[in-house]
């Protein structure tokens, strides 16, 4: 007995020495970092002047947030984005999961494609839908005018009501196969017998899609639409590339970014990274308690 | 097997063929326009094929951007993420996929959770970090930087690999009384070649494709990545974008990544569904 435990001390030692490079590192690379913005969001301080010349002011920072409309309208906007562009995500990446689930020819050819837009670097596929989106020379508003959708060209980022619309649609477009494969993989881990045992029981497609796909697809669906959610409420590089630091686009992120680094704002800008930070951690929260990892 | 009528297969196609064309056609107008002249590039109405395709725009790339150094800066960054993750991450993932040992579940939360939460939280202290330590605007800031979501993210993926590793030999070569360093090094190591590929591929791309962090601690062109190029890119005037050079990088930069993608297909499906990751 005392040798087993003595045993298992090892192993716990071993396993410890292991894990200690990983770390070190996250602590070095995460933990530091985020400390240190959670210290400055306490201190007026400017990011030109090395060394840092902070001045204390207290909770100051935090209540100027709560008050500022800049911060609120990113908030709104980062909210709309998010509802719209996972809700439109799930939606037709569950079409598409369920269109390349079946058999055909050509499946394989189908699932390349699909990685095609997650692959490409996010900056990249925002660069190629500004120029399609181009109101004199872009191919969005050529091929709405040849199909009579609408009556003269649009100017899609500079259009108040159209931007944000605009920058989702990019989002729809490069993350739609990614949730899709997710689903995929979820719609493959059922078992055909179901279907084909239903369907002797003269089950119509529509009822089998509500009573065998959807309730076993659920913790699949559940996993990829909370990620999607986590990464949409961060969402930066789209909306930057695409309208920049513009009001009417701009996400929590983004206006972060703006405080920090444009205006060199280090304290504020720590104190609305502190905010994203709270609210994002809230939503990992709920995902880490809904998450069942097995660990041994 | 019910029988398909004829013309609900047809419409079936149909439909896969309109989502294929709405996947692939951004990439095929990037090369589009990436063929054509100035002229024919401001030209209306627009041409949906270049009546006189030229590489030029793809020679002006490296001649009139400095996107050679853009893309070296990228792949050694990238490559030297990949290579630190691997190395760090593959001995975290062995104790957590296979010791039993107290504060495992704290610490494979801790990682998780390090995984999930934004980067704009930490880019105040990291900045002020990378300043301290005199990084700022050199390969090493932007490889600290990375190692925040590269490695969480790489131990997650290593550690359902190992599980998924029987465990005969390796108990094998303890009865031999192998030390658990040999064991990770000699026994389990090449087992976990396939691991390692599909978590490295996914390290590099997400290192190879990030860009707040690539904007914020990078000055000039001696660190710049491409993705931050691509989106810096100048013309002439400050109303005038270059968009055929644009094209053109976007396209040099996206296929060697559709290549990477065409090879490992399966192995990168599997480890982003095993991790449930972010694009």
């Amino acid at each position: 007995m005392i040798q087993r435990s003595r045993l298992a001390a090892r192993r716990t030692r071993t396993a410890w020495l292991f894990l200690l490079p990983s770390l070190l590192v996250l602590l070095v690379a995460a933990a530091y970092p985020l400390w240190r913005t959670f210290q400055l969001s306490f201190y007026q301080v400017s990011i030109l002047q090395f060394p840092l010349q902070p001045e204390w002011v207290g909770f100051d920072n935090y209540r100027f947030l709560l008050a500022d409309p800049y911060w609120r309208v990113s908030l709104k906007n980062t909210a709309v984005f998010t509802v719209v562009s996972v809700a439109l995500e799930t939606v037709l990446g569950l079409g598409i999961a369920l269109a390349v689930n079946a058999r055909f020819a050509g499946r394989g050819l189908m699932r390349t494609a699909m990685l095609v837009p997650w692959a490409i670097p996010t900056v990249v596929s925002a660069q190629m839908w500004r120029w399609m989106y181009n109101d004199v020379y872009g191919v969005v508003n050529d091929l709405l005018l040849r199909a009579h959708l609408i009556a003269q060209p649009l100017a899609w980022l500079s259009d108040p009501h159209l931007a944000l619309p605009g920058v989702i649609a990019v989002d729809v477009w490069k993350t739609t196969p990614f949730m899709a494969l997710l689903l995929l993989a979820g719609l493959q881990s059922i078992p055909d017998e179901l279907y084909e045992a239903s369907t002797v029981d003269g089950a119509s497609g529509w009822q089998q899609f509500w009573r065998i796909t959807l309730p076993l697809l659920k913790p699949a669906l559940l996993v990829a639409l909370i990620f999607r959610t986590l990464d949409a409420l961060r969402v930066f590089d789209v909306i930057y590339v695409m309208t920049g630091t513009n009001p009417t686009t701009m996400s929590m992120s983004v206006y972060a970014r703006q405080q920090l680094v444009d205006f060199g704002a280090l304290g504020y800008g720590s104190a609305v990274s502190m905010g994203i930070f709270l609210i994002i951690a809230l939503f990992a929260a709920a995902y880490l308690v809904s998450l069942r990892v097995e660990l041994d | 097997m019910r029988r398909r009528r004829w013309w609900s297969t047809l419409l079936f196609y149909l439909l896969l063929a309109f989502i294929l064309l709405y996947l692939v056609f951004p990439f095929y107008w990037a090369v589009v326009s990436s063929l054509k002249s100035p002229q024919e590039l401001f030209e209306t109405p627009v041409r949906y094929w270049p009546a006189h395709p030229r590489w030029q725009n793809y020679v002006d790339v490296f001649t009139q951007q400095p996107f050679g150094r853009n893309l070296l800066n990228s792949t050694v960054v990238a490559g030297l993420t990949t290579l630190l993750s691997l190395l760090v991450g593959s001995t975290a993932a062995y104790a957590l996929g296979r010791f039993r040992f107290m504060g495992k579940r704290t610490v494979f939360f801790t990682v998780l959770s390090v995984a999930m939460f934004p980067q704009i939280s930490v880019l105040g202290g990291m900045f002020v970090l990378i300043r301290s330590l005199g990084l700022y605007n050199t390969w090493w800031a932007l490889v600290l930087a990375y190692m925040i979501f590269t490695l969480p993210f790489t131990i997650w993926v290593l550690t359902s690999f190992i599980r998924e590793i029987p465990r005969e030999l390796e108990e094998a070569a303890f009865v031999d009384g192998a030390s658990p360093v040999q064991v990770l090094r000699i026994v389990l190591l090449p087992l976990m070649a396939p691991g390692l590929v599909t978590a490295g591929l996914l390290a590099f791309i997400q290192a190879w494709n990030e860009f707040l962090f690539a904007l914020t601690f990078t000055i000039d062109n001696s660190a710049r990545t491409v993705p931050v190029a691509i989106a810096l890119f100048s013309g002439a005037s400050q109303y005038e974008l270059p968009w055929a050079q644009i094209m053109a990088a976007s396209v040099i930069v996206t296929v060697p990544l559709i290549v990477l993608v065409l090879v490992f297909q399966q192995r990168l499906v599997s480890g982003l569904t095993a991790g449930a990751v972010k694009g």
